[in-house]
């Protein structure tokens, strides 16, 4: 293990305690047995010929995942359906509602989705090898999921507009009369990740802080990749929210974006993964999972799409901040999970729509 | 598909048959055609009302559609889509009616250009359009905005144009809904005889006052006509303001709907959101019906004389130049911003050599794993909806038109009715209807071809009825006269006259398919993507490379489509072959 991992690795750990704790409402039972990826299961998994991976990762770094795995298991085709997160859910409710199994292995950024799916028991218990291994804390008890990426979401300027001294350095700084009219967020009835953020902004700043800027007028998207894109092309100066990987991504291809973490602490966004109980392709679906979380895969969604990873043998670019140096905002899906409608009907008082 | 083929449902019935049966299987060709009509119809809208007027427990309620007047959050959304839409339908209007004008009766220079663009904007997807006008008139990012500050030298985030308004929406939308009324004006006017103007002229009228006094009051029905399909489609349009409205924090009927499918999903309140829709659409159709329904508008009859041309002289130049002008709002910049989208890194960058990539066009062709799929689903629903819808709207025009059957007025409005329907409430309707037993067909591109034909029957039963009114039923009498049969008069006197209007159909439903997106976006699954979820999805995540690639893709698919099919029938959107 790499040196310089150790301290990420446990910042990291101290969130996922605290995401891991709260999740955990049966007794925690032993975890299941590790299962190794064994030529048996790649050739049932061949057998099968398909996988079916619904995720909200953005449609680039999905489509690289999907190309990465084609390389790797030539014949078995892998169908990527990238959306949002509450679009995905709503789909999956949709299948199911009328009996219909098409996914195989679903990600989306709105963990508390997890939850939900593991009580109407629509996950399958599977436990990668690798998973067992290397991601410690940030594993479902029972093996039902796995954090298969993280993300933040912080706040971002366009630095042809503004000056690394004038740009805002928290939230509160976003109330601040000069900024009105200039700032782009993404909304919390259409991306998983805002929600989760605007679910820990509100608990630590209070939904006053979001009345307040929701009196900025601020120019609002869905999904949570677009904040960082409008913030790229100078639609508006200021990302209120938005995802750290596409600032990541936009900023190494040259992009005039700067990050800021803001001083109250940054929301943070863990993703997981997890197999489907009716999956179709139950053997192509339990190879894509240990495909997902090896260190080759969680490597590639760090240097191709900007996203964190708990695997300790994952390497982070010199240009990105260290997630040990940042101050985080402790995520708690369980205290979401049952209050999703209030908080988006707060939201919606709040921002008009 | 040919106009024959289409003709041939009701004719090969009748062929068939001997001379003592003929009527009755004429007849069970209808009564087949409205029992499945009603089913396409009627199901939908039933379990609409059905959830519309009940709680969670199946109880009886009014409390959803209480909640339209008292809930703010839904009689704003109504209020704005009413502003809205009724701004769309006078604009598209004032916009189409002229041009038609100078199109179908003027000898302005470029007729089949503007013809040919006006096509093209009809062919373009509202929601494509609406994601080109973001690149043009964005208020910070915006082209045209970038070029006004550097015209004017001004500092940044001063702008001319906000495209996230409710006058923003109205704009796009009005882009895209004025062919509607351009394709019924010009028909009407390639149809009307010279006859009355003529007299007019003769009796020392000038050529204007001709126009204002005769022409334009001869044209009136469509122009109402037209102006209430821009109305009632920018009512229901989805695409548009998805896009628009929630960067301008607004939401119109129709995103309000679709919000209320989110989690956790209101499906009772989105059904009751919807019926002040189907309740005005039903008002003023019968409106229509009772305006043009005093009048004869029969303008084919025997006699029919060749419409003579007015000369616009020194005129003839500016018109031209005028309708280039509004032309380039619908076609001419929003495809140089897709284009340019398409061809460059990333769209703030200017146009040059070293921004040049061929990034976008690599990756949507190779890279994006549903493009191929998407096309070959999008293209093979557009021409079966098509092929199906003629046929269907030919049968029951037939009827409605000649009254054949005692539930003609009926089968008027069941072919009618799917046009106050939002597409996303129809896809949920379609969705309860066909994911329970006995017919399971989510999943499936059935559900999506029965969404499609749904949608797209109105639009396909008008053009056919009106093309069936303006045939004066004396050229069939004639015919029966001369001792023709029922075949026969079909075959000699009512397909060559209705094949254009027959073609014309089939492109409308076709082309009404390959840019449909709010039904589909309920109905679609992985192994059923269309075109325009694809690119619905992708600018979620704000790809507008990639968006500019499969859209212009998308328009010359189309095109070439379209473009063959006139080729085949000899006449096209908007131009209606005049009788010899």
């Amino acid at each position: 293990m790499n040196r310089s991992c150790n301290p990420r690795r446990r910042a990291l750990a101290l969130i996922a305690a605290a995401f891991v704790a709260s999740a955990a409402i049966a007794p925690a039972a032993a975890l299941p047995e590790p299962s190794p990826v064994t030529p048996a299961l790649i050739e049932a998994a061949r057998k099968e010929g398909k996988v079916v991976f619904y995720t909200a990762v953005d449609i680039e770094v999905a489509e690289k995942v999907g190309a990465a795995f084609r390389a790797k298991y030539p014949g078995i085709e892998i169908a990527v359906e990238r959306s949002g997160s509450e679009r995905l859910f709503q789909r999956v409710t949709q299948e199911y509602g009328s009996s219909i199994h098409n996914v195989d292995v679903i990600n989306t950024s709105d963990a508390a989705h997890y939850l939900l799916w593991k009580r109407q028991g629509l996950l399958a218990s599977y436990l990668p090898e690798e998973v067992a291994k290397h991601f410690g804390e940030h594993v479902d008890p029972d093996g039902h999921y796995a954090t298969w990426r993280a993300t933040l979401s912080p706040l971002a300027y366009n630095t042809k507009f503004i000056k690394p001294g004038e740009a805002p350095k928290s939230f509160a700084d976003l109330l601040d009369p000069k900024w009105k009219g200039l700032m782009v967020k993404a909304h919390p009835g259409y991306s998983g990740t805002i929600l989760t953020a605007t679910a820990q902004i509100s608990r630590e700043l209070g939904w006053d802080y979001l009345r307040k800027l929701g009196a900025q007028r601020i120019m609002q998207v869905q999904s949570s990749t677009e904040p960082p894109k409008k913030l790229a092309v100078g639609e508006r100066p200021i990302m209120a929210d938005g995802n750290e990987y596409n600032l990541f991504i936009l900023k190494e291809a040259g992009n005039p974006v700067e990050l800021v973490y803001p001083a109250e602490g940054t929301p943070f966004i863990p993703s997981p993964a997890g197999v489907m109980a009716k999956a179709p392709h139950p053997n192509a679906a339990r190879l894509l999972q240990s495909f997902l979380f090896s260190a080759e895969t969680q490597q590639l969604l760090v240097d191709a799409g900007g996203l964190r990873s708990v695997h300790p043998a994952v390497k982070e670019p010199a240009a990105r901040k260290p997630l040990k140096d940042i101050k985080l905002m402790r995520d708690d899906p369980a205290a979401v999970v049952d209050k999703v409608e209030e908080i988006k009907a707060n939201y919606a008082k709040a921002f008009g729509t | 598909m040919s106009s024959g083929e289409a003709l041939a449902t009701p004719g090969a019935a009748l062929a068939r048959a001997g001379p003592s049966s003929r009527l009755d299987i004429a007849g069970a060709v209808l009564v087949a055609c409205g029992l499945f009509l009603g089913l396409l119809v009627a199901l939908p809208l039933a379990w609409l009302a059905f959830f519309a007027l009940t709680d969670k427990d199946g109880a009886f309620t009014g409390a959803n559609l209480a909640r339209l007047v008292t809930d703010d959050s839904l009689a704003a959304p109504l209020r704005i889509s009413l502003i809205v839409a009724t701004s769309v339908g006078a604009i598209s209007a004032a916009v189409a009616a002229p041009i038609a004008w100078f199109v179908a009766r003027t000898d302005m220079p470029g007729r089949n250009l503007v013809r040919v663009l006006i096509t093209a904007s009809f062919v373009t997807p509202p929601f494509l359009g609406a994601i080109a006008w973001e690149i043009l008139a964005a208020p910070n990012s915006g082209l045209l905005n970038h070029w006004y500050r550097w015209l004017h030298d001004l500092p940044p985030f001063v702008h001319l144009f906000d495209i996230y308004t409710v006058a923003g929406l109205i704009f796009v939308d009005s882009c895209y809904a004025f062919p509607f009324v351009f394709v019924l004006v010009a028909n009407a006017l390639d149809r009307m005889p010279a006859d009355m103007e003529d007299a007019s002229a003769i009796l020392g009228a000038r050529p204007w006052r001709t126009a204002w006094r005769i022409t334009l009051p001869l044209a009136l029905p469509a122009i109402l006509a037209g102006m209430l399909v821009a109305f009632l489609r920018s009512l229901t349009l989805f695409g548009t303001p998805a896009i628009l409205a929630l960067p301008g924090n607004f939401h119109t009927i129709t995103t309000k709907i679709w919000s209320l499918f989110q989690y956790p999903p209101n499906p009772g309140l989105a059904a009751a959101a919807s019926i002040p829709l189907l309740l005005l659409t039903i008002v003023l159709l019968q409106v229509q019906n009772r305006v043009l329904g005093r009048r004869g508008y029969a303008v084919i009859a025997g006699k029919a004389g060749q419409a003579r041309l007015l000369r616009l002289k020194h005129w003839r130049w500016p018109a031209f130049g005028l309708c280039f002008l509004v032309l380039c709002l619908p076609i001419g910049l929003p495809y140089f911003a897709l284009l340019k989208a398409a061809i460059t890194t990333t769209i703030a960058e200017p146009l040059s050599l070293q921004t040049l990539t061929l990034k976008h066009v690599r990756f949507v062709l190779f890279e994006f794993s549903p493009t191929r799929l998407a096309f070959q689903n999008t293209v093979v629903l557009a021409v079966a909806t098509a092929t199906t819808g003629t046929a269907l709207a030919l049968v029951v025009s037939y009827a409605t038109a000649r009254r054949l059957v005692a539930g003609h007025r009926l089968l008027n409005f069941l072919a009618t009715a799917p046009i106050a329907v939002p597409g996303i409430v129809l896809g949920v309707g379609l969705f309860l209807a066909y994911t329970r037993g006995p017919v399971v067909l989510y999943g499936t591109l059935w559900i999506l071809f029965l969404a499609y034909l749904t949608i797209e029957l109105p639009a396909a039963y008008q053009q056919l009825q009106s093309a069936f009114r303006s045939i004066h039923p004396e050229l069939e009498e004639a015919g029966r006269l001369f001792g023709a049969g029922r075949m026969r008069i079909l075959r000699d006197i009512l397909a060559p006259l209705l094949k254009s209007g027959v073609i014309a159909a089939w492109c409308f439903i076709f082309i009404g398919v390959m840019r449909e997106l709010s039904a589909a976006v309920m109905l679609f699954t992985a192994q059923t993507k269309v075109i325009s979820v694809v690119i619905y999805d992708l600018n979620e995540s704000g790809d507008l490379g990639a968006i500019s690639v499969l859209g212009i893709a998308l328009l010359a698919v189309t095109f070439a489509i379209v473009y063959l099919a006139q080729r085949v029938g000899g006449a096209g959107i908007g131009r209606t072959a005049r009788p010899a």
